[in-house]
């Protein structure tokens, strides 16, 4: 199958204009006809939500949390990009176009990431306006930090909780829709599937978390704004709830699952310190302002207290490595970096898995009190979780699972292939390419939502009857009958080990052969495993209660039963991509010093999945990328 | 790192049933673990034994969320600070410690399952005017408000607010006073949030009170124990606000509706 991006024609900079001129529009009076379902409830849902039901859309949303703003957008710390320049250093429109797209090393989509750094301003005026408490300086203007992968200044936050606060903007403004009526709230409620009719994307089937109810809804449009994928690795940064369910049924129903393999693993993580591990808990990249990242020289000095290692025998290998962007390189370069050191025997901490993040000499240029103001509950935070204090010795990281580039494919409208169905924020392909720079995953997902889908989605709708199909039509019952019967199938299974244990196992392998690196024959393990791992979730799953009720277990045996197959296609995809760039290294194609070796030739395209009913032999259908305004090169931060 | 042998005294209780404690034997648990990876321990033990486990809410599991809640020893949140029960470690409690795990209590947090409880009145009452009535669209530049770094500083202090009804559950009337005068706060101090002050601060706490969260007696264990450290002065300037509100409503607003125009 083709796949038509719709790209406006033109030059870059007017494509999005060009676009707002030409999409369609609706007519007040209509726009009520119509109903928009919105899954996920994070910075893409709430935004949508709002945007839309403030148009004059009907809009019922949904959540599995108990309150849409719990969503993990929430959690985000650091900062969100604006190319607005208020620091006079040179930034622009261009420049964060020119840095996203080298940051994804030239694996995203130009006209989407041309887009996203023009709306980038608008976002921080509208959030303004929402009574976001952005940090500010004496004089009452913005301030801004740096962040990986930039030589600018151009990230705003709100101390280290940008991400909750930009989530209670978006939460406020949808409670203002709520109230007023034009959006319907569904929390705890999860989506189990997609329904089409004709081919069209028409409604969704939801289980109640608190009835067990499991229900259908239709509508004329869904937007999934339901996240990322990183959960399949157990181990990471996200939610516990945090899934693949939403996307991975709608890839079941035939949209197309694109580029999973661009994984990113975020550089500053607390390590891991027991198998009862749950989470790993994220540090902030923007502590790599102030942070040197440095590991022993020697590795007898591995088991001494960092304040006995004198200075000349630490190494300090981002400087060393990359003189010009030194702690501040991008995430997949710092992550590659620590796990090289370790290794090489070098790392520092319990099981050797660990570098330091050193503060010291931040703190005896500014003060603790300056650091604490910048970072404080960070630094309390770390506290809490390792017992150390980071004021006084240096932080243990290693990298963690932390974000999603791949995701459902979608054209210029957010639409995926299958007509209705819109996709947007981390749960979409479309916009990081290979890697996703630091402060770029909330400004997506406002884009998203704030300012594309309200002017893109009236091009779908415009060609739609407004309440066509009912929750009455027989894909609607037949989706029901799928739905009900795979959640009995949990609850009679009557094995004998529990869903985490499952989603341990299968994390840990994936980690293992599709995680930092990865090789064709890890991969070809992994995916002889992950099959046999899935046979037995089948028959040796034990999910205890009813479904009749609230049932933390059968939530979660859902999710795990996904991940189960979403893993296959994840290694897949890895295995058949014979090239490093981004979040995806593949120990064969480095350069001799280490660095990804991209192959432009033969791998510069999108990787769009067809599901074939096989979850071993799916359909590969390409998406060519090419590079109008920066010109395909060898990444490089040295 | 060493282990822990703990005694649980969990409660558990369906809806609309009554409930009770159940004891539950921890042994052997990490004092590295937090205290719900030593929750999913004991539910992994429960399952194994063919038990139901006890359930529980939780998500982010970095004390920003505001998913976790739990009555720890009577206290939301458990003994530490500043602190949500998913960032609690075990390191603060004592091998042969009997801990009482009991739900957040409250008449307006109704229980769902054993410790989970329905905090939608907070959703609620954040919509009945806890936002800025802006539309998404093309709001002034941001720079051109001018916020000093003072007020900014303060209105983020209350946003920080995690809602997750800690306050509530601490209160001995079951109050929401902090919670509501932390959200109110917020906006009520930036410029953005003038124009629709009164009308927020007056739909905020008519909600609360509808919700039947109890009055505020000014005993401050709501300060005390909530994991962002959210101070009562909030709850002062919301009873200012509250104040000077409803005697506006009473006096001072005209009564003229707005016409259709010309």
């Amino acid at each position: 199958m083709s796949l038509d991006s719709h790209i406006p024609s033109g030059p870059m900079a007017m494509k999005w204009s060009k676009h707002k001129q030409d999409s369609k529009l609706i007519n007040p009076k209509n726009k009520r006809k119509f109903t928009v379902l919105v899954v996920g409830s994070g910075l893409a849902g709430a935004s949508a939500a709002a945007t839309l039901s403030e148009l004059g859309y009907k809009v019922k949303c949904f959540c599995f949390q108990d309150s849409p703003r719990r969503a993990h957008s929430i959690a985000a710390q650091g900062g969100i990009n604006a190319a607005k320049n208020y620091q006079n250093d040179g930034d622009s429109v261009h420049r964060l176009f020119y840095d996203t797209v080298k940051g994804g090393d030239f694996r995203a989509r130009e006209a989407n990431v041309h887009r996203l750094s023009e709306v980038s301003v608008n976002i921080i005026d509208q959030c303004v306006a929402q009574g976001v408490p952005f940090a500010r300086e004496y004089g009452g203007m913005l301030a801004n930090r740096s962040f990986g992968g930039a030589q600018v200044s151009r990230t705003f936050y709100a101390r280290g909780q940008t991400g909750q606060q930009l989530l209670l903007g978006a939460y406020s403004a949808l409670n203002k829709e709520i109230a007023a009526g034009g959006v319907q709230m569904y929390p705890r409620t999860e989506m189990l599937d997609v329904v089409t009719v004709e081919g069209h994307a028409k409604g969704i089937i939801t289980r109640n978390l608190v009835t067990g109810k499991i229900e259908a809804h239709a509508g004329d449009a869904v937007l999934l704004c339901t996240g990322g994928y990183g959960n399949v690795f157990y181990l990471s940064t996200n939610a516990m709830g945090c899934n693949v369910t939403a996307t991975w049924r709608a890839h079941k129903k035939g949209a197309f699952f694109a580029n999973p393999c661009y994984t990113q693993i975020h550089p500053t993580c607390i390590p891991v310190s027991g198998d009862y591990q749950s989470k790993l808990t994220l540090m902030s990249e923007s502590l790599r302002n102030d942070g040197r990242v440095w590991v022993p020289k020697k590795k007898e000095d591995c088991g001494k207290a960092p304040s006995q290692i004198a200075e000349a025998d630490r190494d300090y290998y981002l400087e060393r490595k990359y003189p010009s962007f030194g702690n501040l390189a991008p995430r997949d370069i710092s992550s590659r970096a620590a796990k090289e050191a370790c290794d090489d025997g070098r790392g520092v901490g319990p099981g050797g898995r660990g570098v330091y993040l050193d503060f010291a000499e931040a703190i005896s240029q500014f003060g603790a009190k300056t650091i604490a103001e910048r970072y404080g509950n960070l630094f309390e935070m770390y506290e809490r979780i390792t017992g150390e204090s980071a004021y006084k010795q240096p932080m243990r990281i290693y990298p963690a699972v932390h974000y999603t580039m791949g995701g459902l494919w979608v054209d210029y409208n957010l639409m995926s292939n299958l007509p209705g169905l819109h996709v947007l924020g981390e749960a979409n392909f479309s916009d990081h390419g290979a890697n996703r720079l630091g402060a770029s995953a909330l400004m997506q997902g406002l884009a998203d939502g704030y300012f594309v889908i309200p002017t893109t989605i009236a091009n779908y709708l415009v060609h739609q009857k407004p309440g066509s199909v009912t929750a009455e039509h027989p894909e609607f019952k037949k989706a029901l009958e799928v739905c009900t019967a795979q959640t009995k199938g949990f609850l009679n299974s009557k094995g004998k080990r529990s869903v985490d244990s499952f989603h341990r196992e299968l994390g840990l392998l994936v980690w293992d052969k599709c995680g930092m690196a990865r090789t064709k024959e890890g991969l070809t393990e992994a995916l002889k495993r992950i099959p046999e791992l899935r046979e037995e979730f089948k028959t040796n799953l034990l999910v205890p209660g009813s479904g009749d009720a609230c049932n933390p277990e059968l939530e979660k045996a859902g999710r795990v039963a996904d991940f189960m197959e979403f893993a296959e296609l994840l290694c897949l995809d890895a295995r058949h991509r014979e090239e490093s760039c981004g979040g995806h290294f593949r120990s064969e194609y480095q350069y001799p010093d280490g660095e990804a070796k991209r192959d432009d030739e033969n791998f510069c395209y999108a990787a769009a999945w067809e599901y074939t009913g096989d979850f071993g032999k799916p359909t590969l259908n390409k998406e060519p990328l090419s590079f109008e305004e920066v010109h395909l090169a060898v990444r490089s931060y040295k | 790192m060493s282990n822990l042998n703990l005694h649980l005294k969990v409660w558990r209780q369906n809806a609309g049933q009554p409930g009770h404690f159940q004891d539950i034997e921890a042994p052997e648990i990490p004092d590295h673990a937090s205290f719900l990876e030593m929750m999913d321990i004991v539910n992994e033990r429960l399952i194994s034994k063919g038990q139901e486990p006890v359930a529980f809410d939780h998500d982010c599991r970095e004390g920003i969320c505001g998913a976790c809640s739990m009555q720890i020893n009577g206290v939301p949140h458990g003994p530490e600070k500043a602190t949500t029960t998913c960032q609690l470690h075990m390191r603060k409690f004592r091998t042969g410690d009997t801990i009482w795990v009991e739900p957040f209590r409250a008449k307006a947090f109704p229980v769902i399952k054993d410790l989970v409880v329905d905090r939608g009145a907070f959703d609620r009452i954040q919509q009945a005017g806890g936002f800025v009535s802006v539309r998404t669209g093309a709001p002034q530049d941001a720079n051109a408000l001018p916020i000093g770094k003072e007020t900014a500083d303060a209105a983020m202090d209350a946003a920080e607010c995690i809602g997750c009804g800690a306050c509530v559950a601490a209160c001995k009337n079951a109050s929401a006073m902090l919670f509501v005068s932390a959200k109110a706060g917020q906006l009520n101090l930036l410029p953005q949030g003038q124009p629709e002050k009164d009308r927020r601060t007056l739909g905020m706490v008519r909600q609360m009170d509808k919700e039947g969260f109890g009055n505020c007696t000014n005993q401050y264990e709501c300060e005390a124990a909530c994991p962002k450290e959210i101070s009562v002065r909030w709850i002062t300037k919301l009873n200012r606000d509250y104040a000077v509100a409803a005697v506006k409503e009473t006096f001072g607003n005209s009564r003229k509706e707005a016409g259709g125009g010309d």
